[in-house]
């Protein structure tokens, strides 16, 4: 059984219908890449999926089916969303958004040695713990956004454009610990990318959308190739 | 001088009360962003129901703590069932439902209770303890009981998982649910905490204005004044606005402008904070973008 | 306005004529209150509904009308019409000084500010040194005015037409005033403020002009209510009588002449019927109502009228 199985999405704010059934799958373990340009609709994508937009169609994860419910509910079935703009808890300290993290988890004590764990893979983050989230870098506050979802021990990531507004030396750091965490703990990550070159090194599977609908799919390898979408998104 | 020090010290302990009812005040507009306009009615009505326990017998200290229980349901329900559905209304319909909700509890107050004056009990008897000359012991008693009660929602929010939970759904719903918090039941408890904290406002300003239906009215005023003064988005403000109103009240209402223009001081108050300093004094400055 | 509208408005102004001929003396006098809520409703209504910014502490203004008529009848022996204009005139300058800090503050904020003004009004109205032209506590009693040029008129049906008379011109003029530029004017700086701005709208000006339009009317009813019910007195003018306005103008409908008059009539009539179901929390009823206004028909009587016209015309 897949991991995540969306069936003709459709997804609107308002009045203004966004997605226009988009169909892909997920398998346990895989990294995937949602690619298309600016306003396709992949970031309504992750939000359809975390029930923070009004929704027709089937979304399944893990055996449930997620279409109805509440972004908390669905965030407690596993699946952590990294949102646009890092939705850090701006006025609250580094160890607090950290901890926050694991608010919904039932092994506390766990939860203290995963925010050790945490400042072990971004040491930067360990020498502002005690700082205000909001007084963070771009970069760090993308890695605080990261280490808040991996709190979770989530099932699938959800990451709304973690390159956006980074350095390229700190979007290579980013997507290796990614890499590194997917293999180790088993994370399956759903992406959202404008920097179609990088995530498709990271990616095994990706999508394109445009305006609201899945125009082509399969293996990360394979798109890269691919003749069209070299022209249109990798610029060359 | 003596006449000043006893204003002063008495306004700290009436400016105790203030400050429990601005940090109510503040403790909803951080969460919602609205004025509970309510609020006072609301420590009313459990003062009533607390003076109801005494009367059939209760001893004090149970009916305190009773009562504190009662008012954090009340608050807990009146979040779910009468503000929920209007959190996203236009402003105007929220103004009206909190009236319609003050207008409510005051009524039925009086219904139950009726508008004759009662008195009511204060649990630091005149010869409780050593009474210096400036102060009686309620007042004491009232500085007392109101600092423990901000130390404790101090450490509640400060230290424990669920406090932070409540700050982070007050400061940014949308990360929050993201992380599995339920913040409807966030701001429910946010209510509840807040009618508590009215509920010993209540309790302890009792005694001293006696209790009848219409006793916060004018409080209400000093703790928004408080609140306004402190920041609005801030509770350690809004303690030390709610002092700093309690003195203000007592030292001009004794020497400047007599006890008469106390009403209309709070509202001078009002208004030249929201035109001076509408951010209050440890508030932080919002800049809207256009 | 429509043929039909205009055939409506005079068949209402021949009912209302005929009114204190039909009906008992003390019916003749609610009426007469119901015009003076109507106008007060008005003047809220222009600032709250058509303007946006929210009042709390109409009362205040209201008051002020009416202590300005009583002042005027009891101290300086002024004839009682005479103190509709100078009512009108004084509030018309207090509104505007109050809208004028009133424009740093926005929704909430206006409201907590205007809800202080209502809850001080009585301590300000009982203060001794002013004791000597308010009345202080006591208040002030004045002379129930009788008919003019010997007219086949008892004294409450005359006040009823006079205040009918005054009523017309306040609501002619709102209506004059509102569906033009300025009326315009207002519903813009309501919903889009900044656009408003950018467009050329003074945005200062119209709002503290509001602020004193809104007043003046709410003054005009209070100096009204005053000759009406012969007596001013501070407690009469708690923060109960600004919440009073705002249900008015809440179940009547927003950003509607019409509203105002079923507004009126909801709040003089209804405390009537919220006494009878309970003798002792008529207020309880009252917010309930309120509540139940805002959950179920939020755009008030107008609003549900001008549906109904709409969907029969369909």
């Amino acid at each position: 059984m897949a991991l995540l199985e969306v069936k003709k999405l459709h997804a609107a704010y308002g009045q203004t219908r966004v997605l226009h059934g988009i169909d892909f799958t997920m398998e346990e373990g895989t990294i995937t890449a949602l690619l298309g340009a600016n306003g396709a609709g992949k970031t309504t994508t992750l939000r359809a999926l975390c029930g923070m937009v009004r929704t027709e169609g089937e979304v399944r994860f893990a055996g449930h089916d997620i279409g109805r419910r509440k972004t908390e509910d669905i965030a407690r079935l596993g699946i952590a969303h990294v949102p646009d703009g890092r939705g850090t808890f701006l006025n609250l300290t580094t160890e607090e958004n950290l901890r926050l993290g694991g608010y919904a988890r039932r092994d506390k004590k766990a939860v203290e040695a995963d925010i050790e764990r945490m400042f072990g893979h971004f040491p930067r983050l360990k020498e502002r713990r005690r700082q205000q989230a909001g007084t963070l870098s771009g970069g760090e506050q993308q890695m605080l956004a990261v280490s808040r979802a991996l709190m979770m021990k989530p099932k699938l990531m959800l990451l709304d454009e973690p390159s956006f507004g980074l350095a390229p030396l700190l979007v290579r750091e980013l997507f290796q610990i990614l890499r590194r965490i997917n293999d180790a703990e088993r994370v399956s990550m759903l992406l959202v990318e404008q920097n179609a070159a990088m995530a498709l090194d990271l990616a095994d599977q990706a999508y394109l959308i445009e305006t609201g609908r899945v125009v082509q799919s399969g293996s990360a390898a394979a798109l890269k190739r691919d003749d069209s979408v070299r022209k249109s998104y990798l610029g060359y | 001088m003596d006449a000043l020090l006893h204003q002063i010290l008495a306004g700290l302990a009436t400016g105790g009360i203030y400050a429990s009812l601005a940090l109510a005040l503040v403790m909803i507009y951080q969460a919602t962003h609205l004025v509970n306009f309510a609020q006072g009615e609301m420590a009313m009505f459990t003062t009533y129901i607390a003076w109801s326990l005494v009367n059939a017998g209760m001893p004090y200290w149970a009916a305190f703590f009773i009562t504190i229980v009662f008012a954090f349901a009340m608050g807990v329900l009146i979040e779910r069932i009468i503000i929920r559905p209007v959190e996203d209304a236009p402003v105007l319909a929220v103004v009206v439902v909190f009236i319609a909700l003050l207008v409510i509890l005051n009524s039925v107050a009086g219904w139950i209770y009726t508008y004759t004056i009662k008195s009511f009990p204060s649990p630091f008897p005149k010869d409780a303890f050593v009474a210096t000359k400036y102060m009686s012991p309620h007042e004491m008693g009232a500085i007392g009981i109101t600092l423990v009660v901000l130390l404790l929602l101090f450490a509640f929010f400060r230290f424990t998982p669920l406090g932070l939970a409540m700050r982070a759904a007050a400061q940014n719903p949308q990360s929050s649910r993201l992380v599995g918090i339920r913040v409807g039941w966030m701001l429910a408890l946010g209510w509840g905490l807040a009618a508590a904290v009215g509920a010993v406002a209540g309790m302890m300003v009792a005694p001293i204005v006696y209790l009848d239906p219409n006793m916060m009215g004018g409080i209400l005023l000093y703790a928004f004044a408080g609140a306004l003064l402190g920041g609005i988005d801030s509770p350690g403000g809004a303690v030390v606005g709610g002092f700093a109103v309690g003195v203000l009240e007592n030292v001009l209402g004794a020497f400047v402008i007599g006890n008469e223009l106390k009403l209309p001081m709070a509202l001078v108050l009002i208004i030249g904070v929201l035109l001076v300093r509408p951010s209050g004094f440890f508030g932080k400055v919002h800049v809207t973008r256009v | 306005m429509t043929r039909k509208q205009i055939l409506l408005i005079g068949v209402l102004l021949v009912i209302a004529c005929a009114l204190p001929f039909v009906v008992s003396n003390y019916r003749t006098f609610q009426f007469t209150l119901v015009m003076v809520y109507a106008t007060a409703l008005l003047g809220l209504n222009i600032l709250t509904g058509y303007n946006g910014q929210i009042s709390l502490g109409h009362g205040a203004f209201y008051a002020l009308g009416a202590y300005c008529a009583a002042v005027l009848m009891d101290q300086a022996g002024a004839p009682y019409w005479a103190t509709i204009p100078a009512a009108a005139a004084v509030c018309l300058v207090a509104g505007f000084l109050f809208g004028l800090p009133a424009l740093r503050l926005e929704g909430l904020y206006l409201a907590l500010a205007t809800f202080a003004l209502g809850v001080a009004m009585p301590q300000l109205l009982k203060y001794d040194h002013f004791a000597k032209w308010t009345g202080g506590v006591q208040g002030i009693v004045i002379a129930k005015p009788e008919a003019p040029w010997g007219l086949p008129l008892n004294p409450d049906q005359w006040l009823y037409f006079f205040t009918l008379a005054v009523t017309l011109v306040m609501f002619l003029l709102a209506w004059n005033l509102l569906r033009g530029r300025i009326g315009r004017a207002l519903v813009a700086i309501r919903d889009q403020h900044i656009a408003a701005e950018a467009m050329g709208v003074n945005n200062a000006i119209y709002k503290s002009l509001a602020f004193g339009v809104s007043a003046m009317y709410t003054g005009v009813a209070g100096a009204l209510s005053a000759i009406a019910i012969q007596y001013v007195a501070p407690d009469s003018f708690n923060i109960f009588v600004s919440i009073v306005f705002v249900v008015g103008i809440v179940v009547g409908g927003l950003a509607s002449i019409s509203g105002a008059l079923y507004g009126a009539l909801f709040i003089q009539f209804v405390p009537n019927i919220a006494d009878e179901i309970s003798k002792a929390a008529p207020w309880a009823i009252f917010g309930i109502f309120m509540i139940g206004f805002v959950y179920l028909m939020p755009t008030g009587v107008a609003g549900a009228v001008r549906l109904l016209l709409a969907r029969r015309k369909s």
